[in-house]
């Protein structure tokens, strides 16, 4: 019974320190780089170069 | 020039202007809090990750578009992006539930799929086809009852009515039929088992 009605709570595991993976970082950068905008009459364009 | 203390305002400035540098040390500055923000909504590690960056990529467009008007709110907007993201994944999700098994319960220990697999579809299928081939061998008014009782699933008294006899005969008649399928099928040790 006591394992039906009990678990850990969520909020506790919130707690620890939580970050994303390097991998996710790293393609975000690699994005960024990636990514220009062009401008053409009023209009803007996204380009990804590699 | 960046410097690892310029603010958030000014790293958003030298982003727009250009400078890529600037991107990262505003992510490796606030990753932790926004990525524990949308891991306390979602609870799913690699949700979490889709959403961080999903959340950077709109960052990144509407900056390099030129689209953000700096007030010195920058880590107040991409919270916001992100709140909208994990509503969206709510929104998607709600359409199609996910559940969560864990040591203490697992879903497919209640649900199972009902239908049969190849192998007793197919012995089903011989099962049927032997049975039927069986019934051709019965008389033809025993046969005739059978195939009204149990393939159209009419009742005595309609049997009765389709084949001019009465009802006693039509029991009788279902009777002798069953009784003749098993000494067939008793004699040719038939398995008719699935």
């Amino acid at each position: 019974m006591q394992k039906m009605y009990s678990g850990t709570s969520r909020s506790e595991r919130v707690n620890e320190n939580l970050v994303p993976k390097e991998e996710t970082i790293r393609f975000l950068l690699d994005y960024s780089k990636a990514l220009s905008v062009i401008d053409y009459n009023k209009m803007k364009f996204e380009a990804l170069l590699n | 020039m960046i410097k690892k203390e310029s603010t958030d305002a000014q790293l958003v400035s030298a982003y727009m202007k250009g400078n890529e540098q600037a991107i990262s040390v505003l992510i490796t500055r606030h990753k932790q809090k926004i990525y524990s923000f949308i891991y306390s909504k979602v609870f799913d590690r690699d949700v979490s990750e889709d959403i961080f960056q999903d959340t950077f990529i709109k960052v990144i467009k509407t900056l390099k578009r030129g689209a953000y008007n700096e007030e010195g709110k920058f880590i107040p907007w991409v919270m916001r992006i992100s709140h909208n993201l994990v509503i969206d994944h709510f929104r998607k999700n709600n359409r199609m539930p996910k559940f969560e098994n864990n040591s203490d319960f697992n879903i497919f220990s209640v649900l199972h799929d009902g239908s049969l697999n190849a192998e007793k579809t197919m012995i089903k299928e011989q099962v049927e086809g032997d049975l039927k081939k069986i019934i051709q061998e019965l008389p033809d008014d025993q046969k005739e009852v059978l195939i009204m009782r149990i393939y159209k699933e009419m009742s005595f008294k309609d049997i009765s009515e389709k084949t001019g006899v009465s009802i006693n005969t039509a029991l009788g008649r279902m009777r002798y039929a069953l009784i003749n399928l098993r000494k067939v099928i008793d004699k040719h040790n038939i398995v008719l088992t699935n």
